[in-house]
């Protein structure tokens, strides 16, 4: 069955995203995929959907849609938004399923900056590259979500079995010590500004985009003319322009730039930041590559835990009542 | 003194590998060198390697492997066999530099003290080489103006310049892929696109091949597609 959803409202940056794009780096073509890598593999194995299925990222802008034919079921993870079926305030990480006639809204709550919309089926977008991530300043992908817009999910479900409230892990909540690896061009800074940067604390401003994070903090005065040529950049590279300020590089970042990246942040801790929002304070901590790759693994053996629980599908109110009678009517045989 | 090549430990999933500093073919070449012989055989854990112009950055799975074993697949890969020397792949690019399409050929005249013509001729004279691409899909790098056309970028970028512009600043050139701000100086078009819209190659241009350009007429223009 084919399911069309008609966006009613979408604000700024709503986008539709996959896992994203791995290996045209060499080409100027960075990874975009959700700025929240773990929020998409969650919404969508909550959903029984493959981890890396295209949704909606919903940015602080917030989304509403009405579905104008078709069932289908939907989960929403990632920050801790307000999300409204029906005129009724579901929990901010949820499956539920959405009917003809109803609206769906989902917009900024108590935290975070981006939340996952999955659904039970394929989003079609436009394919680029061999993904539907959208690379926001092009549109290539998916592409941007606009009032007026027709969503549509071919194949859509109702998977009433997956339906409930997601527990939320306490790794959901972004922390605000975020790790780094100094470097790669961390020579271009004296000592007493390395400490700097690693004393902190930095706020997040409002030039905020899925391209970059600008941070207001200590001075980080560049200690020799910037002539170097430009360099490969990675997502969470965390460049300081000439003016002394750092831009931490996001998922549709420029592939190279000439601007010394005095460190970057780690994998796991980028989906710590980018749920910050703008006035939030978060300080740095330097670690070594080796601790690195540790926090990598273990934030993805936690994440792999967390799956492995959300994969099992839930039974439906009723089959799960059924079970608890049946299980406790065989205990209760035992006593006897 | 530094000893190169550096290896740069980056974040949790990346080497840096740089052969020295500043834009030089030499340097640049090793930079390919290397690309190749990652590219041909990856090794175990590689996701992708971006090449610049002094270095490169090879990004890796930080649950198949680590710096260290990555740093020691790369050491020993550069102590071993050179790659089998391939000649660069030469590319032969239309461009029109007629009326709106050049509208800063004037302005670069003027500030070079040459005519329009003298700036078109440096222009098709240059023996370009693709360095890397960054700053947008497809945005390719070109070093090879000749210094007689060679200026600093403008103070200000200029808004909404569309794709397939052939635009220069210092030694470097680029053949825009979309509509974007510049603070190049805008000098004709191509209508020979760098995103090809063709699954099988996406992209015209790879790192380390040559770019020639030859001028062609408005009707030219027009009817290869040109905007």
């Amino acid at each position: 069955m084919r399911c069309e959803l008609r966006v009613s409202f979408a604000g700024p940056m709503v986008t539709l995203q996959d896992a994203g794009r791995r290996g045209w780096m060499r080409y100027g073509v960075p990874w975009s995929g959700p700025m929240d890598t773990r929020a998409l593999a969650i919404a969508n194995t909550a959903l029984g959907n493959p981890a890396d299925a295209c949704g909606v990222e919903v940015s602080l802008g917030g989304l509403q849609v009405e579905c104008l034919s078709g069932a289908v079921s939907f989960a929403v993870a990632g920050g801790g938004f307000q999300v409204t079926l029906a005129d009724r305030a579901l929990a901010p990480w949820v499956v539920a399923t959405l009917t003809p006639g109803q609206r769906l809204s989902v917009r900024p709550g108590a935290w975070g900056s981006w939340a996952m919309l999955t659904f039970a089926g394929q989003v079609e977008g436009a394919l680029w590259l061999g993904s539907r991530a959208t690379h926001s300043q092009s549109g290539l992908g998916g592409g941007v979500l606009c009032r007026g817009d027709i969503l549509a999910i071919e194949a859509a479900e109702v998977r009433q079995g997956r339906e409930g409230d997601l527990p939320l892990p306490a790794w959901a909540l972004p922390g605000d010590r975020i790790r780094v690896v100094m470097g790669p061009q961390d020579r271009f800074f004296d000592q007493a500004v390395l400490r700097e940067f690693t004393g902190g604390p930095f706020r997040l401003t409002d030039a905020y985009d899925r391209m970059g994070l600008r941070l207001s903090g200590p001075e980080l005065p560049v200690n020799a003319a910037l002539d170097m040529p430009s360099e490969p950049v990675l997502r969470g590279a965390v460049q300081v322009a000439g003016d002394g300020v750092a831009t931490v590089m996001l998922a549709d970042h420029g592939t190279t730039g000439g601007y010394p990246k005095i460190a970057t942040v780690i994998g796991p801790d980028l989906n710590d930041l980018v749920q910050h929002r703008s006035g939030d304070s978060v300080h740095f901590a330097a670690v070594t590559s080796d601790a690195a790759v540790a926090a990598a693994r273990a934030a993805h053996h936690e994440l792999t835990a967390y799956l492995t629980e959300l994969a099992r599908p839930r039974a439906s109110l009723n089959e799960r009542l059924m079970a608890g009678n049946l299980i406790s009517g065989v205990v209760s045989g035992e006593e006897h | 003194m530094r000893v190169w090549p550096r290896f740069t430990a980056v974040a949790d999933c990346a080497v840096l590998v740089e052969f020295g500093e500043g834009i030089a073919p030499d340097i640049h070449a090793r930079v390919v060198g290397l690309d190749h012989l990652l590219t041909d055989a990856p090794p175990l854990g590689l996701v992708e390697v971006i090449p610049a112009y002094a270095g490169l950055l090879a990004v890796f799975d930080p649950l198949l492997t680590d710096h260290a074993g990555l740093t020691a697949v790369l050491q020993s890969r550069l102590r071993g066999p050179a790659p089998p020397q391939t000649a660069p792949v030469r590319h032969d690019l239309g461009v029109c530099y007629c009326g709106d399409l050049g509208q800063d050929l004037a302005q670069v005249a003027a500030l070079k003290g040459l005519s329009v013509e003298a700036v078109i001729a440096a222009h098709l004279a240059g023996e370009y080489r693709v360095y890397l691409y960054g700053f947008a899909p497809g945005y390719a790098y070109l070093a090879g103006t000749p210094e007689a056309i060679q200026l600093p970028r403008k103070p200000v970028a200029v808004r909404g310049i569309p794709a397939g512009r052939v635009i220069i600043a210092g030694p470097q050139c680029i053949v825009t892929t979309l509509k974007m701000p510049t603070g190049w100086w805008i000098i004709g078009a191509s209508p020979d696109p760098i995103l090809t819209g063709d699954a099988a190659r996406p992209f015209r241009f790879d790192v380390g091949d040559t770019v020639r350009f030859h001028r062609i007429s408005h009707d030219a223009y027009r009817a290869a597609g040109g905007r």
